[in-house]
């Protein structure tokens, strides 16, 4: 017998008296655990009220229409006008470039891993992937902004290496991690017995790969390029200190540009509290929650049908 | 299946598979890389009194005292609020709960909250913490802010955490008689502790390293003496390698690979704590 059992067993065989009063702190912690388990839902709701409070009477001044489709952001001049279509498209622009690297390599290195890896090379490879999902955003802005972003502009020979482009290759390292891991596990979870049944008819392990364990993981590995996405979309110090922060709506990934989130973080230090500015800036904040929420969403509920997929 | 020759199959076979080990070396290689550049750069600017001396003349001179003790300062914060409320959660999660619509939309609240954009619980401190319960730009509500954030990782380990205790350990309790707190609190959660801990160790290494949140909600550039208390401004190393890096003119460019060093190895020391914390955890299970 442990000494936890003996502890647990000589704690009941206390006096009745000291037992109602223990049954009343009992009732007391229980009652402080339900508390705790409610407020994930607390938070959740009370910074969807707070967006909604402080960013919703942005759209009185600005119609929603001129807020999602204007292309001029001058919230100090006066006038001030509040479009953030320049945001929008530069936020498009590095998750696109962003996905366009990570999603081949992240799923092909998951697959790597999950297949064919000896174990000696997966157990050096997997530490060094969490190194690399142990990065601060703020160290990989900084690696973008000195090593990255010379190389981008002179490799491209432009006027500045501080463009969407660099922002996007920092951010998709930055997904990369999520995007192999969930692969992997998605991978790992179709079930031995269909490999097998691929090798019985002849095909080769990449014939098997190709036809049967990536079709089969192929929810799971949707789940985890939408969370590579999200990742990328709410990314804000890489994107801050990598992307430019030029103002106009970017025609291509070369530009400078400045993503959503960079929008909120240079422009709240400045903005007058329950200003019109403050009032665009949480407007921001309101539509990056309500679109990584949908992403999130989406990727649970396909990671939920991944899991019952293989379940006995 | 198509049928081809042999020799093509293995060419193609071939192909793939050097197309995939090219992958994984695209992923290593920039690790790699990163870390050595910052320990190569970084190692010329580290001194005694880089580490001891409190920064001068715009952070250019001086060293960064304040802010290591500053980013303690935060990760005991987060960790003080975010550990105890994220394993009572856990405890409800996996003790309590009946499977109902409070319990899914806990779990919804769960995978949501961890998707939540950094900036996006920035905007929430300032407007709660800071105005709303007037903390102020503080320690406090940074603190605060960043346990929000955490709220979701300490959740999920604990309950992760608490469900890989054997039911036959809590059957055993019950049928002696303890009541369902007794049984969890001398058998369930000694038992779970050292995957709770890993997690909460690896919420501090992820608090250590935000930045966007404080930015918002009270870092401070250059401070003339650390918080005195909750409600003082602080430095951060994050914040410090962000102003640094990025809006100090005539910056000496081994003091900005120096801060990234050293946050760069109060982070991976976390993270290297919990992978040994785990290990020995393994270690003690297959022992017994």
């Amino acid at each position: 017998m442990s000494e936890q059992e003996t502890r647990a067993i000589s704690a009941v065989g206390l006096n009745k008296g000291l037992q109602r009063r223990w049954r009343l702190g009992e009732k007391l912690i229980e009652s402080w655990i339900f508390l705790a388990g409610m407020l994930t839902i607390v938070v959740l709701l009370g910074i969807i009220a707070l967006l909604f409070k402080e960013g919703l009477p942005a759209f009185w001044y600005t119609p929603p229409w001129e807020f999602f489709f204007g292309t001029s952001w001058y919230p100090v001049s006066e006038p001030p006008t509040f479009g953030i279509m320049p945001f929008f498209v530069a936020t498009l622009w590095v998750t696109v470039v962003a996905t366009a690297i990570s999603v081949p390599v992240g799923v092909a290195c998951a697959a790597y891993l999950a297949e064919i890896a000896p174990v000696k090379v997966r157990e050096t490879v997997k530490p060094i992937i969490e190194i690399l999902a142990g990065f601060p955003s703020i160290v990989m802005g900084f690696i973008g902004l000195i090593l990255l972003s010379p190389l981008v502009q002179s490799a491209l020979n432009l006027n500045t290496g501080l463009c969407g482009l660099s922002a996007g290759i920092m951010l998709s390292l930055m997904s990369l991690p999520i995007i192999i891991s969930v692969s992997e596990d998605a991978l790992r979870a179709v079930p031995d017995d269909f490999r097998h049944a691929a090798y019985a008819l002849g095909s080769t392990k990449w014939e098997t790969i190709w036809h049967v364990s990536i079709p089969g993981a192929l929810s799971g590995i949707t789940a985890a390029i939408m969370l590579g996405v999200g990742r990328a979309i709410g990314e804000t110090m890489t994107v801050l200190m990598v992307a430019g922060g030029a103002l106009a709506v970017p025609i291509s990934p070369t530009e400078p540009m400045m993503p959503m989130t960079a929008a909120i973080a240079s422009g709240i230090g400045n903005a007058v509290r329950g200003g019109l500015q403050y009032q665009a800036l949480f407007a921001i904040g309101l539509i990056l929650f309500v679109i990584t929420l949908a992403v999130n969403l989406i990727a649970d509920k396909v990671l939920e049908r991944q899991k019952r997929k293989f379940a006995r | 299946m198509r049928v081809g020759s042999i020799s093509k199959r293995q060419f193609s076979q071939r192909t793939a598979f050097s197309l995939l080990i090219i992958a994984t070396i695209i992923v290593v290689i920039p690790v790699l890389v990163i870390v050595l550049q910052i320990i190569i750069n970084g190692a010329s600017a580290i001194s005694w009194d880089f580490l001891t001396q409190a920064p001068s003349q715009a952070g250019k001179a001086g060293g960064i005292l304040p802010a290591i003790i500053g980013t303690f300062y935060l990760m005991l914060g987060t960790i003080i609020f975010a550990l105890p409320l994220g394993v009572m959660a856990g405890i409800y999660l996996t003790e309590y709960a009946k499977e109902n619509w409070l319990t899914k939309s806990i779990n919804l609240a769960i995978v949501n909250l961890a998707g939540v954009p950094s900036i996006v619980y920035g905007l929430f401190g300032l407007g709660v913490f800071v105005l709303l319960f007037h903390f102020g730009m503080s320690l406090l509500s940074a603190s605060l802010t960043l346990a929000c954030q955490a709220l979701a990782m300490t959740v999920t380990t604990s309950r992760e955490a608490i469900l890989a205790v054997p039911r036959e350990y809590r059957e055993g309790s019950l049928a002696v008689g303890a009541t369902r707190w007794q049984t969890i609190r001398h058998l369930v959660l000694p038992q779970a502790m050292p995957s709770i801990i890993t997690g909460a160790v690896l919420a501090m290494s992820r608090a250590a390293g935000e930045t966007a949140p404080i930015l918002v909600v009270g870092a401070a550039f250059l401070l003339p003496g650390l918080p005195q208390s909750p409600f003082d401004q602080f430095m951060a190393l994050p914040y410090h390698l962000y102003t640094v890096a990025a809006h100090v003119p005539g910056m000496p460019k081994n003091t900005i690979w120096g801060v990234a060093l050293v946050l760069l190895i109060v982070v991976l020391s976390f993270n290297v704590l919990a992978t040994i914390i785990r290990l020995r955890d393994r270690q003690r299970r297959f022992n017994a």
